[in-house]
């Protein structure tokens, strides 16, 4: 599934990104393919919250529909 | 003693957003440049002496990389510098160290401040720093900026900068390019404005290298860091109602209802009441006029220019100190705690849906912000924005809708004579206009925004002393850019009355006020006034009588008429002149369109018997605005099918 589709308080892990400069940038922020990362909040048709360690994050739903994930259970 | 023989050290100051760089650099220096709670807050290169050493503080990073305008300008300071100091988060440390381990790998010489400290404590978070440092080969000094604490110990430390441990892999693939280390690492990455200035094909060596970097990272810090579970803190959970989608959007209405009454109640009518009327009404102008008429006479020339309609040390002092400056550092107050406080990315992120609509991001939403602050500084501020297009919409917007401090100064206080439903009829067709402006704008060029992609930095106490500094120093520069130009504009009108000339506009531009808005033609000097400062104008404006249909017109018509002549200077220096003169005179045309629009309007509503004109006003205006938006929606619905 994508991180668009994802429910608050999920863990997920990460499993592709498919857009090459959000992947570049998002390894940078300690977001890479296999991290596992929480969903924080989502506002509703707006962007995903996840938080990866102490760091919260906010991602647009356009990309966020953009990176494949798994749940964790 | 300083050796002034001895050569100077450029030491730049890198680190990613929000992480103490500024607070460090104005330590270093004595000076003071921007310290706010959100990343993107300096978004130029900044530099100060201070012995042998040239700091530069930079915009936040996290990479060499130059995804974003910022990033480019930080990424060429530190390959034109001597040595760096990164500056790093200690309760980031897998995300910070990224751009600890880029800078490693490109060779520079570097010390590490280990900054926040105190955050990491209270979250728990337990750093070896001696394994640190001897993990990344370069000297770590623990700190806490804002307080001092290692300022001098990293000060004494700098001169022991060192070239750190390379990540393992990296450097058997750039010994091809014939480069000095860091250009060949960024054009090993694909840089391009590093492969073009060097005449050299960029590499494809990013997704390596990036993952490499990430897991030597990933391994240090495990090896690191300790870290213990503690009660999430009460700034985290604010953090989290603030974006709750049932709890956010009340807080945000109420945060603004708070400002209004701040500003719209207490500054705007007691304060300005007090100031205005007594101190400079009442004690300051007979004062002056007494004294002035000791030695000129008030029929004379001299007296018309010096304490008349215009006067400069009548209307001009009055206006500023009366009636400007209270207001000006009312509004300064508010912004800088909203900055300090870490709220501005998280209304970005309640207002990223809307935004999106208007060809921008909720990024945009900081700009927009800043722009009731100065919009000069807000037009600089659309760097942080991801693309071009999102920065010409971002500057077309804040240039044509925004009202700055300074401007909703006046207008605060003269909605405050009009009454609620004009206060409101006003608002609504600003964010109408607003709306509008990039919807239409977004239409037009081609392209889609970019996603967002922010941090969000904890919620913070508002630190009373950098709140203090920054609304005083953004006051007296305030009152330093002001003060001329205002000078300045009073005594050109007082002479063209004098010598007739501006009865001459006056008469040439009935068409435009008498006729398209309904107003006295006297308020030309006003508009004159106008185009070097838009509070000006709106001061010049209310020079002349006029009733409050009239008033509320003329208010509509200045509010979107040109920036001030600063932020004109910056629009053209960031947009080229040819844009930069489009966007001008685009704006000054579409304000006099708007208001003529508004005037006639209300003319027509005042035809029919027994209605009260603002409330109407206010129902077509929404229904306009509901209109444009469901026109939109409807657009993009066929878009993305
Ligand atoms: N508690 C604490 N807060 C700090 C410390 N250092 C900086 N801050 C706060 O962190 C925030 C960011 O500081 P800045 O100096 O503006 O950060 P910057 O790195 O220049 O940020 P950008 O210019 O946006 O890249 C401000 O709210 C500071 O008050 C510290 O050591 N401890
Ligand atoms: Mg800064």
């Amino acid at each position: 599934m994508t991180l668009d589709k994802v429910k608050k308080g999920q863990q997920i892990i990460i499993r592709k990104i498919l857009d090459e400069l959000v992947r570049a940038q998002a390894i940078r922020f300690g977001i890479a393919e296999g991290s596992v990362i929480t969903c924080q909040e989502i506002v509703p048709a707006g962007p995903v919250v996840v938080r990866r360690a102490k760091q919260e994050i906010a991602i647009g739903r356009n990309l966020a529909r953009n990176i494949d994930v798994e749940l964790v259970n | 003693m300083v050796d002034n023989k001895e050569k100077l050290i450029n030491a730049t100051i890198v680190g990613n957003p929000n992480v103490g760089k500024s607070v460090i650099f104005n330590n270093f220096t004595n000076t003071y440049t921007d310290v706010s709670n959100y990343p993107g807050t300096t978004v130029e290169a900044i530099c100060g002496r201070s012995g042998n050493f040239v700091f530069s503080d930079t915009p936040g990073t996290y990479g060499l990389s130059g995804f974003t305008e910022e990033e480019r300008l930080a990424r060429d300071i530190v390959l034109r510098s001597d040595m760096v100091i990164n500056v790093v988060d200690a309760t980031h440390l897998e995300r910070d160290l990224f751009l600890t381990q880029h800078l490693i790998d490109a060779g520079l010489q570097i010390v590490v401040a280990l900054n926040l400290m105190d955050e990491a404590e209270e979250q728990g978070i337990y750093i070896n720093v001696e394994k640190l440092e001897e993990e990344l080969g370069v000297p770590v000094i623990p700190t806490v900026a804002v307080n001092g604490d290692g300022m001098e110990k990293l000060l004494k430390l700098l001169c022991a900068a060192r070239v750190g441990n390379i990540t393992p892999g990296i450097m058997e693939n750039l010994s091809y390019y014939k480069l000095p280390q860091r250009e060949s690492l960024l054009v090993a990455e694909g840089d391009l404005d590093t492969a073009n200035r060097n005449n050299c094909k960029p590499g494809n060596r990013r997704d390596l290298f990036y993952r490499l970097r990430r897991d030597r990272v990933n391994g240090i810090v495990a090896s690191v860091v300790r870290e213990i579970t503690v009660e999430s803190s009460m700034a985290s959970r604010i953090g989290h109602i603030m974006l709750h989608p049932v709890t956010g959007i009340p807080m945000l209405l109420l945060t603004l209802f708070l400002i209004y009454q701040l500003i719209g109640v207490v500054v705007a009518q007691t304060l300005v009441g007090y100031t205005e009327e007594i101190v400079m009404g009442g004690m300051y102008q007979p004062f002056i006029r007494n004294l002035l008429s000791g030695f000129i006479s008030e029929q004379s020339t001299i007296w018309s220019i010096l304490a008349g309609k215009y006067g400069l040390f009548t209307m001009a002092v009055t206006y500023l100190f009366g009636l400007l400056l209270p207001l000006v550092m009312g509004f300064q107050l508010v912004l800088s705690i909203l900055e300090d406080s870490g709220y501005l990315p998280r209304i970005a992120v309640l207002m990223d849906r809307i935004l999106l609509g208007m060809g921008l991001n909720g990024q945009a939403v900081i700009p927009m912000i800043l722009g009731f602050g100065c919009v000069t500084m807000a037009t600089m501020s659309t760097r942080m924005l991801g693309s071009d297009r999102e920065k010409f919409i971002a500057i077309v917007i804040l240039a044509f809708t925004v009202p700055c401090s300074a401007q909703m100064a006046i207008i605060t206080s003269m909605m405050a004579g009009l009454g609620f439903y004009y206060a409101l009829a006003y608002g609504l067709i600003l964010f109408t206009i607003m709306v509008s402006t990039g919807i239409i704008l977004s239409r037009l060029l081609p392209g889609s925004p970019s996603g967002l992609w922010i941090d969000l930095p904890p919620v913070r106490l508002p630190r009373l002393s950098n709140v203090l500094k920054k609304t005083w120093i953004k006051s007296t520069d305030f009152v330093q850019e002001a003060v001329p130009l205002f000078a300045g504009g009073a005594l050109f009108l007082s002479v063209l009355e004098i010598t007739g000339g501006l009865e001459a506009i006056e008469n040439l531009l009935v068409p435009v006020t008498v006729n398209l808005l309904g107003l006295p033609k006297e308020v030309a000097g006003g508009f004159i006034m106008g185009f070097i400062r838009r509070e000006f104008g709106t001061a010049g404006l209310f020079t002349t009588p006029m009733n409050p249909v009239q008033q509320f017109v003329a208010l509509i018509t200045v509010t979107f008429f040109v920036p001030c002549i600063a932020t004109a200077m910056i629009i053209f220096k960031e947009r080229g002149w040819k844009q930069g003169a489009a966007i001008w005179l685009s704006i000054f045309v579409l304000a006099f369109v708007v208001g003529g629009i508004v005037s006639k309007l209300i003319s027509l509503i005042n035809i029919m018997p027994g209605v009260s004109v603002m409330p109407v006003l206010s129902g077509i205006t929404v229904l306009v605005l509901a209109l444009v938006l469901y026109i939109n929606w409807n657009g993009e619905e066929s878009l993305s099918r």
